[in-house]
């Protein structure tokens, strides 16, 4: 990958408390107090900001154009430059980044959120797939990460009891996170899901919001005492069918991680998007992470894992932790699709590993 | 500061857009337009870096995330995929962000694509699943759409038949684009104002069908562009604005959000006078009554005006200036693949491949499109040479 034209950092993240029900509020009200948060945090008002990107699902919504209410509650009037992904939004992040990196732009807000309580968010994923071939079947999400799981322990890679591990460490890791869904040393790893996955080895199901103002240059210095640089950001697709992927592996976040420049140093910390405990195993493999570096330090998507915002929330982690000097160099990464297909590696910096100025 | 590298189009493809492609499933269809880019750009797959796909709500087809279903068909496995999805003006926001993976140097050649297989589904129930608390859709788009023109009328004095000029107009340019799906060789405009009132004021023959069909486009940067073996279209501007769909302060007759991003258009392109510089638009009209509306709100005349433009003829194939040569989303509407379509369109004016509804001597056009209540907006405009602002 060329460097990037331009420096941009994340200068703001913003987050919900993860709840299991919102019955109570629209995603509208789920989102405002987020998006409050994020612009009061850099004193920017919604008609300072350059361009916003967000990102939804229509089908968690159970609407057409549900992000169009989400827009009117932003306020964008004057008439805001803007889009949207129907994807994570990591992936609106990239966008975001695409759009700055061209110069029209020096700031961008960018947010995502998803409600998951109001259906079976394991029965809702099955629209995800082949409508042809493999949809009318429903093979649910938990069966298909079920299906990976069983590849890696029938390859050696893993056992039930290191899993659990994983499990413990994430939720343990949570209890200093205020916005964590599930959390403590104390969560039960539970009964067979889907054999050979536990309860505790799945995410919990609940509603959440992110947001994220990015800064290119000076502006992010303005606006931020420890501007998280993304010094690299890239993602990447496999192949839908399982058939012809060896889901033992992620060949697409290896790729992305070697675009992003993740192995060119090393990272202290990685926030992986990995909703089930196998799926730690992959990623780690594939990241070549070592046990000094620090994974989800926020507990991941195993204490929280709002649909669409969970990747976002990786790469927001990350950033806060260079805001707040615990880290130096530190990985995000989100995931879309059944077992991996798809997914995205961002690496970010602090200020003192910035090249000088804004053009190099 | 802005150092962006130039983005050229090198590659156009459509399907035949048609009420129901019963004959490939929906990976079938995007398959058919990116090839058919790649074919028109003389490019493989291998030489595509980057994916970036656009349609309306997933509820059309009933697959949620299709990119994801879709990656094996595009040559997207082990590259960047991205989804956009910006309701109806999706097709030209995906050109849009395409185009700023190659201005923000990111990648050198990327694909962009935009589909929507109507027949999958039924669009008006995908538009209608009931939410409490909000207000109901008011009987499909038209019902939406339809206060609005008539609020036009009041405000301008335009009279009654103009709305039936631009049908009659749009429906004979698509006679002349073999991609376009509605080709009605017996039309006239006495059948056009003898069709049935949907919603008064907007007739039957008013409105835009429901399609199945693609469109992709290769995008690429200066070196790229060097190696095209067919004229490329030069991108000299593009953006996005959006504003709120309801609120107390908002012109439906022509919205803020729709002027600043022309305004926004024409400022990167260097263009001072749009109705002296520009040759001809590819303008985003589901609904007859819109083509007036828009040429005032993107500045073509002034307020109150545009029906004037209309009814002269300046709009026709051979006026001053033509308006959806292609027979437009009067003719032909995959939702989610219009705006692309509109986007590809004008590219194919500018680099004279339009065929028999190419306007002569085109070497600027805008391609433009809208979604939502009138809330979402993005545009374009290309020209036969590189951009030198």
């Amino acid at each position: 990958m060329r460097p990037p034209i331009r420096d941009i950092a994340v200068v703001a993240f913003a987050q919900s408390d993860h709840l299991r029900t919102t019955d109570e509020m629209s995603e509208v009200e789920m989102l405002m107090p987020v998006l409050h948060e994020v612009l009061a945090a850099t004193g920017l008002k919604t008609a300072d900001i350059g361009f916003t990107c967000s990102g939804s699902s229509d089908y968690l919504a159970g609407r057409a154009f549900s992000f169009t209410m989400a827009l009117d509650g932003v306020g964008a009037w004057p008439p805001i430059s803007e889009s949207h992904v129907e994807m994570d939004g990591a992936w609106a992040l990239y966008e975001a980044w695409t759009k700055l990196l061209t110069g029209e732009a020096d700031t961008a807000l960018v947010y995502s959120y998803g409600k998951s309580s109001p259906g079976s968010v394991r029965d809702v994923l099955t629209r995800q797939l082949d409508p042809y071939y493999v949809a009318p079947l429903w093979p649910d999400a938990v069966a298909l990460a079920a299906l990976q799981a069983q590849s890696l322990i029938d390859a050696g890679e893993t056992d039930e009891s290191a899993l659990a591990g994983v499990a413990a460490r994430s939720r343990a890791a949570a209890a200093d996170n205020p916005h964590a869904q599930l959390r403590g040393a104390d969560v039960p790893h539970g009964d067979y899901v889907v054999n050979p996955l536990r309860t505790g080895d799945c995410p919990p199901i609940g509603d959440g919001a992110a947001a994220v103002i990015l800064a290119a240059g000076d502006r992010a210095r303005e606006l931020c005492e420890r501007p998280a640089w993304i010094r690299g950001i890239d993602h990447r697709i496999e192949a839908h069918s399982l058939g012809v992927r060896d889901l033992t592996d992620s060949p697409s976040t290896r790729l992305a991680a070697e675009r992003a420049g993740v192995f060119e140093r090393p990272v202290d910390t990685a926030e992986l998007h990995a909703p089930f405990t196998s799926q730690e195993v992959v990623l780690r493999k594939a990241l070549r992470l070592g046990e000094d570096v620090t994974v989800n330090p926020s507990g991941g998507a195993l204490a929280a894992n709002p649909m669409m915002a969970a990747g976002l929330i990786r790469i927001g982690e990350a950033a806060a932790r260079i805001h707040r000097g615990e880290s130096r160099r530190a990985l995000g990464h989100a995931t879309s699709g059944p077992c991996l297909q798809q997914n995205l590696v961002a690496v970010l910096e602090a200020s003192e590993e910035a090249s000088e100025g804004e053009n190099r | 500061m802005t150092n962006k590298e130039p983005v050229a189009v090198v590659g156009i493809g459509q399907t035949k857009h048609v009420a129901a492609r019963r004959d490939v499933s929906i990976a079938g269809l995007v398959r058919e337009a990116a090839r058919a880019a790649l074919a028109d750009a003389e490019l493989t797959w291998a030489d595509i870096d980057a994916v970036v796909i656009g349609k309306a709500p997933d509820f059309f087809e009933g697959v949620m995330m299709p990119e994801l279903y879709l990656a094996d068909a595009l040559g997207a496995v082990g590259k960047p995929m991205l989804r956009v999805h910006t309701a109806g003006s999706v097709g030209g926001s995906t050109a849009l962000v395409a185009s700023n993976l190659v201005a923000g140097r990111v990648h050198g050649t990327v694909l962009t694509l935009a589909f929507e297989k109507q027949s999958e589904s039924n669009a008006m129930w995908g538009l209608s699943l009931p939410v409490p608390f909000q207000q109901p859709l008011l009987a499909g788009a038209g019902g939406f759409f339809a206060p609005h023109v008539r609020a036009y009328m009041r405000r301008t004095g335009a009279p009654d038949h103009v709305g039936s000029l631009v049908a009659y107009k749009d429906r004979r340019n698509a006679l002349k684009n073999p991609y376009a799906h509605l080709h009605e060789h017996d039309i006239t405009l006495e059948k056009v104002q003898a069709s049935p009132m949907l919603w008064d004021p907007v007739r039957y023959s008013e409105t835009c069908p429901s399609s199945d069909g693609a469109c992709a486009m290769v995008l690429t940067d200066r070196a790229g562009a060097a190696r095209s073996p067919r004229p490329p279209a030069w991108m000299l501007g593009g953006a996005m604005r959006s504003e709120p769909t309801l609120f107390a302060g908002k012109d439906f007759v022509s919205p803020q959000a729709g002027k600043d991003c022309a305004a926004d258009v024409y400022r990167q392109a260097g263009i001072a006078d749009p109705r002296r510089e520009i040759d001809a638009v590819e303008m985003y009209v589901p609904f007859s009554w819109y083509e007036p509306m828009w040429l005032e709100n993107l500045g073509f005349a002034a307020e109150g005006e545009g029906w004037k433009l209309t009814e002269s003829g300046v709009t026709e194939l051979d006026g001053d200036l033509p308006v959806n040569m292609s027979g437009g989303v009067l003719s032909t509407n995959p939702i989610g693949a219009s705006g692309m379509i509109r986007f590809a369109e004008a590219a194919l004016q500018v680099r004279g491949q339009a065929g028999e509804h190419q306007v002569e001597g085109a070497r600027k056009v805008l391609g433009h499109a809208y979604g939502g209540g009138s809330q979402f907006f993005s545009m374009w405009l290309v020209g036969a040479e590189p951009p030198t602002h």
